[in-house]
């Protein structure tokens, strides 16, 4: 890749008259040796699998493995159509969406690592709720995906992507950056304004750590995928309307692995600290491990 | 760079819920399952860190199952691979230790079946990314994103020449050597920018001084690397 940085991202663009999809799009192809279609026709391959998530979380309302959770998309969705959302309609279906593609990964569904599993539900969220809000056809959001890509990738090589290296801010906080970045690009942005989102997006989600209930990827991540999802929009909105990241987005990224670093194992993905270990958290644990030892195979 | 591509980032396609605890850990069982090159009659799995700690929850075991199975990430039978394992007439034990200087996503696997055992431990770096980082002993580090060919061999002069002449025009990646000591047992892993043809892989299984080779290849499955 001709980048390790977003500023040498968005200078590389610059220097092509190039998105930074169509960028990440021919770099790939370098790299792996294959066709720009090809390459083009595996991530569209994606976004189908992404589109299919959010349907079928929504139509069919799952539950996940453990029981603890599922079903939210659906009540959020419905609420939404039966009057005024807070957030007004476009925001709450990506909310609804994000939350959707969340529960169907808690249920062993079939999701995309955006950039985690996690994480998944933030970039479908905001993809397909933007294609139905301004009539894009796929071929766009394909391209949008190859510009979250490239952010991802920057973040993934100066910080991390998993939560057990550097919390939850690492998974949706790199998420959300990513997808604000993609869409003030799909929506007319410059590479400038697209990395300032960036930076917006992730300086509000620095400390963020994983704490999840039983271990289990579904309470806060569902939540926080939803919530994710609609500060994307916010990040997008601020970039797009000229607000800077004062602090450089490259700079941003490098506090995130500062911080990670320093967070205690207890915080990253170990279910030993944070909402793990509420009192209702240790119940929950309890009732789930006590009740799987017992009525597992002896494979377990 | 950890991370060479886009397709790291942005995916893989997997069955939930975790990309590093479940994709990530039936990359890892897919892998060893082609280092030892059959499915094993038994399966002793050692989960560290964050693994240890959460790995029922995050369907690692049965993650682990599936890529033992030969399971792609998205393959919807991951959530029964439990019970397929048991009745293909695999045996798998799952247990939890420690070891702080491990990676925190960290599985030990040692496969047995057919006189043979091969003890492998990964890591899963996030998004579905692994590391292998030891084999049999041996400290090396590969990621299965490239076609990997493991030669192990006596420590000699001119080895590594005698397998890179073979290669001929196939494009080494990257390369990773380690032994046990001078003139001891070695092995050598090749990262190779296209998959190495069956029979250059036997020809440098004839060299002299080489024991084993495997050839190991995720990347034909995983449709967009």
């Amino acid at each position: 890749m001709k980048f390790s940085t977003l500023q040498e991202l968005a200078a590389c663009c610059g220097e092509d008259q190039v998105t930074i999809g169509e960028l990440m799009l021919s770099e790939q192809a370098k790299e792996s040796g294959k066709s720009e279609q090809q390459t083009f026709d595996a991530m569209a391959n994606y976004y189908r699998i992404m589109k299919e998530a959010v349907r079928k979380g929504l139509e069919e309302g799952v539950t996940s493995r453990s029981g603890l959770t599922g079903g939210d998309a659906r009540r959020v969705h419905q609420y939404m159509n039966e009057g005024v959302p807070s957030l007004g309609t476009e925001a709450c279906t990506a909310l609804a969406y994000a939350l959707a593609v969340s529960e169907i990964n808690a249920s062993m569904g079939r999701i995309v690592a955006t950039p985690t599993a996690g994480s998944c539900g933030i970039i479908p969220g905001v993809f397909v709720s933007a294609q139905e809000r301004y009539g894009w056809d796929d071929e766009r959001l394909v391209m949008g995906l190859f510009a979250a890509g490239a952010i991802g990738y920057v973040i993934a090589n100066n910080s991390f992507i998993s939560g057990a290296e550097g919390g939850c801010q690492a998974e949706v906080g790199s998420a959300i950056g990513m997808a604000a970045g993609a869409l003030t690009e799909l929506r007319g942005g410059t590479p400038e304004q697209a990395v300032h989102a960036v930076g917006l997006a992730l300086k509000n989600s620095l400390g963020l750590i994983c704490d999840p209930v039983g271990g289990l990827v579904e309470i806060p991540c569902i939540v926080r995928n939803g919530f994710g999802a609609v500060t994307a929009l916010a990040a997008t909105d601020m970039a797009l309307a000229g607000v800077r990241s004062v602090i450089p987005s490259d700079e941003v990224i490098g506090v995130m692995l500062e911080v990670g670093s320093a967070m205690p194992s207890k915080h990253r993905e170990t279910a030993k600290g944070g909402l793990a270990q509420t009192p209702t958290g240790r119940r929950i644990m309890s009732e789930l491990y006590g009740r799987k030892t017992k009525d597992s195979g002896e494979n377990r | 760079m950890r991370f060479k591509d886009v397709f790291s980032i942005i995916g893989p396609s997997m069955v939930g819920p975790s990309s590093s605890h479940t994709a990530g850990a039936v990359r890892i069982g897919r892998a060893a399952r082609r280092i030892f090159g059959a499915l094993p009659e038994q399966a002793d799995i050692t989960f560290y860190g964050s693994f240890a700690e959460t790995y029922r929850g995050h369907g690692t075991d049965l993650a682990v199952a599936g890529g033992l199975l030969d399971y792609r990430t998205d393959d919807e039978r991951i959530r029964d691979a439990l019970a397929i394992a048991a009745s293909s007439g695999m045996v798998l034990t799952f247990k939890s230790g420690h070891n702080p200087a491990v990676h925190p996503n960290t599985a030990k696997l040692s496969l047995r079946g057919g006189g043979r055992e091969d003890v492998i431990v990964a890591s899963s770096i996030g998004g579905g990314n692994i590391e292998l980082t030891e084999v049999n002993g041996f400290d090396v580090k590969f990621t299965m994103n490239y076609p990997t060919l493991l030669v192990f061999h006596k420590d000699r002069p001119g080895m590594l020449s005698d397998i890179t002449g073979i290669l001929g025009g196939i494009n080494i990646g990257y390369m990773d050597v380690d032994r046990k000591g001078r003139s001891g047992d070695a092995l050598t892993v090749v990262e190779t920018d296209e998959p190495v043809p069956a029979e250059l892989v036997d020809r440098i299984r004839r060299l002299s001084d080489v024991s084993r080779v495997c050839m190991a290849d995720l990347t034909a499955e995983e449709v967009e690397r």
